[in-house]
């Protein structure tokens, strides 16, 4: 990657602090304004994903990336900001919708790109594809195919880290369709009557698919967490330094032991649920309220914050990360069909082949 | 005469259906505006109260459809992936399946659950990719996976119809398939009934789903080789014992191409009973996806997990070389 070394706007290595992230001693030195969020670094992560995430898109029209993709054009500060408040020793679940949180929690651009291309050099060893990209070494206990799936997940993860003794938290994304799926809440109830040191991060996007927030959801969004007893509140998803704000005060507390947050997100989807949406005649929002939903833009209200020719300078930078990142997915080799099965069993089991293969 | 396509042909058996039978009633995801395609324009034509999008709380609006369908509606649940099956298991086969029995006969439970494109939809996946129709025959619920839009048509139509909770799940890959059919003859199937895709004397090959229509035009393609008869099941459970063994006692060879697991799938099932109770003059062979197969996401590993016509092509030729 084109980062200098000591570039305190440089995405974190793998095994660097995490952007943004107070460190515990408070010595961090990598902002200016010590624990809080570098605005920096923040428009720095909203940026890599929403190029990352155009290029995607533009991939998928291509052909070059297989099956689609559910664009996070518009959600990045979610991402951002509650990933910037994170160690890099604390976990994440994520979604269908998932290439912010991993990118964000420090995934590497070129195998995250090679990974939604299917080459062997992927994250997944394009095992996964956008839907299930993950880097356990990096927390990212991947993205997911089934809406709701990530929180008792996240919720284990916490109770080991308890087990373990370490002070570590686990963070589930999940959109506001989940809120409807019964294991979200067993899970609400499991954090709440053990502690547990998991935050529910929920981005109310306004949709699921199709179905509006108010027609799907009875009650409150936050008023569910709530009714288990954890604390719910919810923030201005467009602003990547309020969710690393209120993050932050979760993580913090949740590290002392006590217990489980919950953040409702307020964001919106400015691209499609699916790029299937893009061929297809579905019509669920009208371009007005687009318009409206796209008024407020997470890049912008970051960008404004930060000196212009930082942000120039930082737009470059992912520019190039980015033409690097899909040059080495382009070069990377395509798995071997015969590996067909290989990682089906952590023991390496093999399964039997579909057909006889002796006569 | 006029082209149908398979998921019309889906849309075409539930609006029917919602015609004759004002109990008959959609539950789903994104229904409304008809995502899958197949339940675009029902709301216009049956209004919210027959046609409700739900919220994604599966395991709920299955049982809520028991509990509807123990108060006299029909619902047919619409469900956007095949894995969502295996979230609402314990509603399909521990509740809705066991209602008769249990209830000593009083009680009945006509549900449907449809999944518009099943097994791999190619690079959505290992979630998104399953074909879990063995799964739903092993706890004996009626299944049905037609391969044409005529069938799509007739067999749906009849799991509405039908007194008992019936699992219909149709292939992505047939999803783009059309047929010249008259529409005027578009008729319910019964269910448990097969029927032969393609006459022939020297083996049968059982197809399911997609693979029909490839079982047929390999068959087409060793027709100088080799007379390949096709027997399409239309229903996995019950499945047609008495027809496949009109095709296998005189042909007295068997393939079997299915998109399930190897491990207790159909073709297991299938390749049994005939070793059973038929007239094999040589072993059979199944072509199936691996045991316990997860479809991984790249495109080449994700076909090469499927079975492939090239095999069936194979097995074919080795079936018809072998001498019990
Ligand atoms: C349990 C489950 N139900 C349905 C689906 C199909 N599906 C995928 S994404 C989605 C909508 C999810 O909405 P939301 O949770 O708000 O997340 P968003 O897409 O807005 O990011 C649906 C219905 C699924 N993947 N898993
Ligand atoms: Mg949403």
């Amino acid at each position: 990657m084109p980062n200098p070394p000591g570039d305190p706007t440089a995405r974190p290595d793998t095994d660097g602090p995490e952007t943004g992230s107070p460190d515990t001693d408070g010595s961090d030195t990598r902002r200016p304004d010590a624990g809080g969020p570098d605005p920096v670094a923040l428009y720095r992560t909203i940026r890599l994903i929403r190029r990352f995430e155009e290029r995607c898109v533009a991939l998928v029209k291509a052909g070059e990336i297989v099956g689609g993709i559910h664009p996070y054009i518009g959600q990045e500060a979610v991402a951002a900001g509650v990933c910037a408040a994170l160690r890099p020793d604390d976990l994440i679940t994520s979604t269908h919708r998932g290439h912010g949180h991993v990118l964000a929690k420090g995934a590497d651009p070129d195998r995250m790109t090679a990974e939604l291309m299917g080459r062997t050099t992927g994250l997944n060893k394009g095992r996964g594809g956008s839907m299930h990209a993950a880097d356990v070494g990096l927390g990212i206990l991947g993205a997911n195919g089934i809406v709701g799936a990530g929180a008792p997940i996240a919720t284990g993860a916490a109770w080991a880290a308890v087990r373990a003794g370490a002070d570590r938290v686990a963070v589930s994304f999940f959109g506001d369709g989940a809120v409807s799926q019964g294991v979200v809440l067993e899970s609400f109830n499991l954090a709440s009557l053990w502690r547990l040191p998991v935050l529910f991060v929920c981005e109310n996007n306004g949709y699921s698919s199709t179905a509006t927030v108010e027609d799907m959801v009875a009650g409150s969004i936050p008023g569910r967490a709530a009714a288990f007893g954890i604390p719910a509140a919810t923030v201005d998803g467009m602003d990547a330094e309020a969710v690393f704000a209120a993050t932050r005060e979760c993580v913090e507390r949740a590290r002392q032991g006590g217990g489980p947050a919950f953040l409702e997100c307020r964001t919106y989807r400015f691209d499609a649920h699916h790029t299937w949406e893009h061929r297809s005649f579905v019509r669920y929002r009208t371009q007005e309220q687009v318009e409206e939903g796209r008024r407020r833009d997470p890049m912008d209200i970051q960008g404004a914050r930060i000196a212009e020719e930082d942000r120039a300078r930082v737009d470059d930078e992912v520019e190039a990360i980015l033409d690097a990142a899909v040059r080495f997915a382009r070069d990377s080799p395509k798995p071997d069909p015969s590996e067909a099965l290989d990682f089906l069993y952590a023991t390496g089991l093999r399964p039997r082949a579909g057909v006889t293969t002796s006569a | 005469m006029p082209k149908l396509g398979y998921l019309t042909a889906l849309t075409r058996a539930l609006s029917d259906e919602l015609a004759r039978d004002p109990d008959v009633c959609v539950f789903g995801e994104d229904i409304r505006v008809g995502v899958a395609n197949v339940t675009k324009g029902l709301v216009q034509r049956f209004g919210p109260e027959r046609i409700v999008d739900t919220p994604l709380s599966e395991q709920a609006f299955t049982s809520f459809a028991t509990g509807a369908a123990l108060s006299g509606h029909r619902p047919v649940i619409e469900f956007q992936i095949p894995s969502l099956m295996f979230l609402v298991f314990e509603q399909i086969a521990n509740q809705a399946h066991k209602f008769s029995l249990m209830t000593g006969g009083q009680a009945k439970v006509p549900v449907t659950y449809l999944v518009p494109g099943s097994g791999s939809r190619t690079g959505w996946a290992g979630q998104h990719s399953d074909q879990p129709y063995s799964l739903f025959a092993h706890v004996g619920l009626k299944t049905v996976v037609p391969s044409s839009p005529a069938d799509a048509y007739g067999l749906l139509v009849s799991a509405i119809r039908d007194d008992d909770p019936v699992v219909v799940l149709t292939p992505a890959a047939s999803s783009m398939s059309f047929q010249s059919v008259n529409l005027d003859e578009l008729a319910p199937l019964p269910l448990g009934v097969g029927h032969v895709a393609r006459s022939g004397t020297d083996v049968t090959v059982v197809a399911v789903g997609h693979f029909v229509g490839q079982a047929v035009e390999v068959a087409e393609e060793l027709a100088d080789e080799v007379s390949v008869e096709v027997f399409d099941p239309r229903t996995v459970y019950p499945f047609d014992w008495h027809g496949l063994a009109e095709s296998v006692n005189r042909t007295g060879r068997l393939v079997v191409i299915d998109d399930s697991n190897r491990f207790c799938g159909l073709g297991a099932e299938v390749v049994a009973a005939a070793a059973e109770e038929m007239r094999l003059v040589a072993p059979p062979r199944r072509i199936t996806r691996p045991d316990g197969a997860v479809l991984p996401f790249a495109l080449e590993l994700d076909r090469a997990a499927q079975p492939h016509r090239d095999q069936l092509v194979t097995a074919i030729q080795q079936v018809c070389k072998e001498n019990r």
